[in-house]
């Protein structure tokens, strides 16, 4: 059960595409400014709140507890989505998404579809895979349409678009939509892709939307969102086509209470978006005839075999926790080089591609404790950052060249050093002697050769003093005539 | 077997796998969940109408006023405001909110294209979230289908301040036996952030929002 298609889009590594992204001083103002914007936002909704951290503690609690149960849950709102008319599809992995996907869509002789703003389907790739079918998926979240428009990829969960700002989104929208005099006003941005996207609304049979929440007790689906495109592809095609995530389920419709209270404020700082709508299947007189979900595994079950690392499928994909960091306020989403960005990314990422891609993610963190801080379901992703660098290290040593690698071999002399005295003082010893065609006249390294240049690239290293700490005190013990 | 459905057994005992035995059962599980959040409202009457005014008004919404008698009066004045002559209404709206001199037409079976023609839309709703600056709509009489506020540029939602809820917990009480009907929460006119996080209002929903709060 390998994922089909790669978790990341070029396999590179973190540490190689933050080079690039850091040298983008237009990049890096974008992300600068919409960040900073978003978090003062948040802190004053979040703030007034005075059970905030009520509200969180009962989110962590019931999305713990949804995963705990997910077999049961899944079912429950298998149940009752099929009772209410809706038609339930499982794939195990991206490949069968997007066949199922595509199945439906031929079923309906589609040419075009409307889609909703979907993580999943980011994940799943499955603009592509509809673009190699002849389907022409239409993006009509305004962020999205940004990025589509643009053969762009989206550099945040929330908010895609955000390492682009007003000029550039103006030069764009006037190439592909023929408007050359468009101004770079955001009303008349705004304005335009609501021309743009109008007679589509009105006239696509078919829309693809992800989901927020799906509700196993009643088998209601939520979307949550701004503009009003999420409502038009909900409400006016005959046929909606959801793809969700398994880790999508909340046990009771009133478990949503709390989510619809803790993501607003978490994702734009709003005490409420504009417009979250819920339907149960398919309403006679309301709304499309046809309603088909997609519960997509793509790894997620063998994440929950992982105790330490299941906190991981609690998230809501609020992405405050990226809007919090301070490695993506320096690089942005790109250098995450996959779909997922930011914190929760350097923690999903990876395990989604069973840690055979992204491996430099968990590794792409001050571990500053930022995103757990500000998480609305608590996922403590420090924690889960350490766990997963001690599984890649761990699974490194496996192999030979792990084994005998330069790392593996410091570690292991490191560990003799701290358990026998005689050793560390030693080595320190050595060290100091060894160190002394590397110090330069202020007194710091700026050069270390091997895995040691990884730190001296970007930082110089004190030297080791003449006297370390135990030396300084014993001396000062005789002095004093105690030893 | 066809191929979702030997899905269906691979995901779910993939799961049950990794999952291991549970303790609890779920039931048993989700009532001993933590819920120490405010469940119940604090406020007075006037004090909740007050503050889902200045939520509203800050979202770029109007706010009005009137006694149940005068609804017919109120909602005249307020299309008047706004330049409105044709809209739609739903099926099962009373008659005694519709004032005469306007052109009204029952939305809930026209096609599209004849909503999008339309200037605007009237609708009762079930409730109001006052913290949230919410309006609950549903799909019931004298609210009518999804479309009916989505499609034309304009809603004007009337709601009894009985009606209106201080915290979104007591809302979900109040509709925890509709909630398998399309329901939408609406909190001010339709926006966007997506460009340089600055909202902005009217993007493809409508883009102008009236509420007539009657006593």
């Amino acid at each position: 059960m390998t994922p089909s298609v790669d978790t990341t889009w070029t396999g590179r590594s973190f540490p190689s595409v933050a080079r690039e992204m850091l040298a983008n001083s237009q990049l890096r103002r974008n992300v600068r400014n919409a960040t900073n914007l978003i978090q003062s936002k948040r802190e004053r909704v979040v703030r007034e709140m005075s059970d905030w951290e009520q509200l969180r503690e009962a989110g962590a609690a019931l999305r713990a507890h949804a995963l705990e149960h997910l077999d049961y849950y899944l079912t429950e709102f298998e149940e009752a989505c099929i009772r209410s008319g809706g038609r339930v599809h499982w794939a195990v992995d991206s490949a069968e998404a997007q066949r199922i996907v595509l199945r439906l869509l031929r079923e309906k002789d589609a040419l075009e579809v409307i889609k909703i703003k979907s993580m999943t389907s980011e994940e799943i790739d499955l603009n592509s895979t509809l673009d190699g079918a002849g389907i022409s998926a239409i993006e009509t979240d305004l962020a999205e349409l940004i990025i589509q428009l643009g053969e762009d990829r989206p550099s945040h969960i929330v908010v895609p678009a955000l390492h682009k700002n007003r000029q550039q989104i103006r030069e764009l929208f006037a190439r592909k939509m023929n408007l050359p005099d468009l101004s770079d006003a955001p009303e008349e941005l705004a304005a335009a892709a609501r021309r743009y996207l109008r007679e589509k609304f009105l006239s696509v049979p078919v829309a693809i939307c992800g989901a927020n929440f799906l509700i196993a007790e009643n088998g209601a689906a939520c979307i949550v969102e701004s503009e009003g495109n999420g409502r038009m592809c909900l409400t006016l095609p005959r046929t909606l086509i959801a793809i969700a995530g398994i880790d999508k389920i909340i046990p009771r419709f009133q478990d949503l209470e709390v989510m619809l209270q803790t993501l607003p404020r978490s994702a734009t700082g709003e005490r409420m978006n504009p417009y979250n709508s819920l339907w149960t299947g398919v309403h006679q007189g309301d709304g499309p005839e046809e309603f088909h979900i997609v519960l997509l595994d793509n790894g997620r079950s063998r994440i929950l075999a992982d105790i330490e690392a299941r906190p991981t499928l609690q998230c809501i994909r609020c992405a405050a926790c990226v809007n919090a960091c301070p490695v993506y306020h320096q690089t942005g989403g790109h250098a995450y080089d996959s779909v997922y960005s930011g914190p929760i990314g350097a923690i999903l990422t990876p395990q989604l591609a069973e840690m055979e891609e992204g491996r430099s993610l968990p590794f792409a963190s001050t571990l500053c404790g930022a995103c757990y801080e500000v998480c609305p379901v608590k996922i403590n992703i420090p924690e889960v950052l350490i766990h997963l660098r001690s599984r890649i290290v761990q699974g490194d040593v496996g192999t030979l060249g792990g084994a005998f690698g330069v790392w593996n071999l410091g570690m292991q002399a490191a560990r003799l050093a701290f358990e026998f005295t005689v050793l560390f003082t030693s080595g320190q010893k050595l060290a100091r002697v060894g160190q002394e065609v590397l110090v330069s006249k202020d007194g710091f390294i700026g050069w270390l050769p091997s895995i040691g240049a990884g730190w001296t690239k970007t930082r110089d290293l004190p030297s080791i003093p003449a006297q370390t700490f135990r030396e300084w005190w014993v001396e000062r013990l005789k002095a004093r005539g105690r030893v | 077997m066809n191929e979702t459905q030997s899905s269906r057994i691979t995901i779910l005992s993939a799961i049950s796998h990794s999952l291991g035995e549970r303790k609890q059962s779920p039931n048993a599980g989700w009532q001993s969940l933590p819920r120490n959040y405010r469940r119940v409202g604090v406020l007075t009457h006037d004090q909740r109408l007050q503050l889902l005014e200045e939520r509203l008004t800050e979202y770029g919404a109007g706010v009005h006023h009137c006694v149940q008698a005068e609804i017919a009066l109120s909602v005249a004045r307020i299309l008047h405001l706004r330049g409105k002559q044709i809209l739609a209404i739903p099926v099962g709206l009373s008659a005694a909110y519709i004032p005469l001199g306007f052109d009204f037409v029952e939305g809930d079976l026209i096609s599209f294209a004849a909503l999008e023609k339309l200037e605007g839309a009237i609708s009762n709703a079930s409730l109001a979230i006052a913290e949230t600056g919410t309006i609950l709509l549903q799909t019931l009489p004298g609210q009518g289908p999804r479309k009916l506020s989505l499609i034309p540029d304009y809603i004007l939602a009337i709601v009894r301040t009985c009606d209106v809820v201080e915290s979104v917990p007591e809302a979900f009480d109040r509709i925890l036996n509709t909630a398998t009907l399309p329901t939408t929460f609406i909190s001010g006119p339709s926006a966007t952030a997506d460009i340089e996080m600055t909202r902005i209002q009217g993007v493809h929903g409508p883009r102008s929002l009236d509420v007539l709060l009657t006593e």
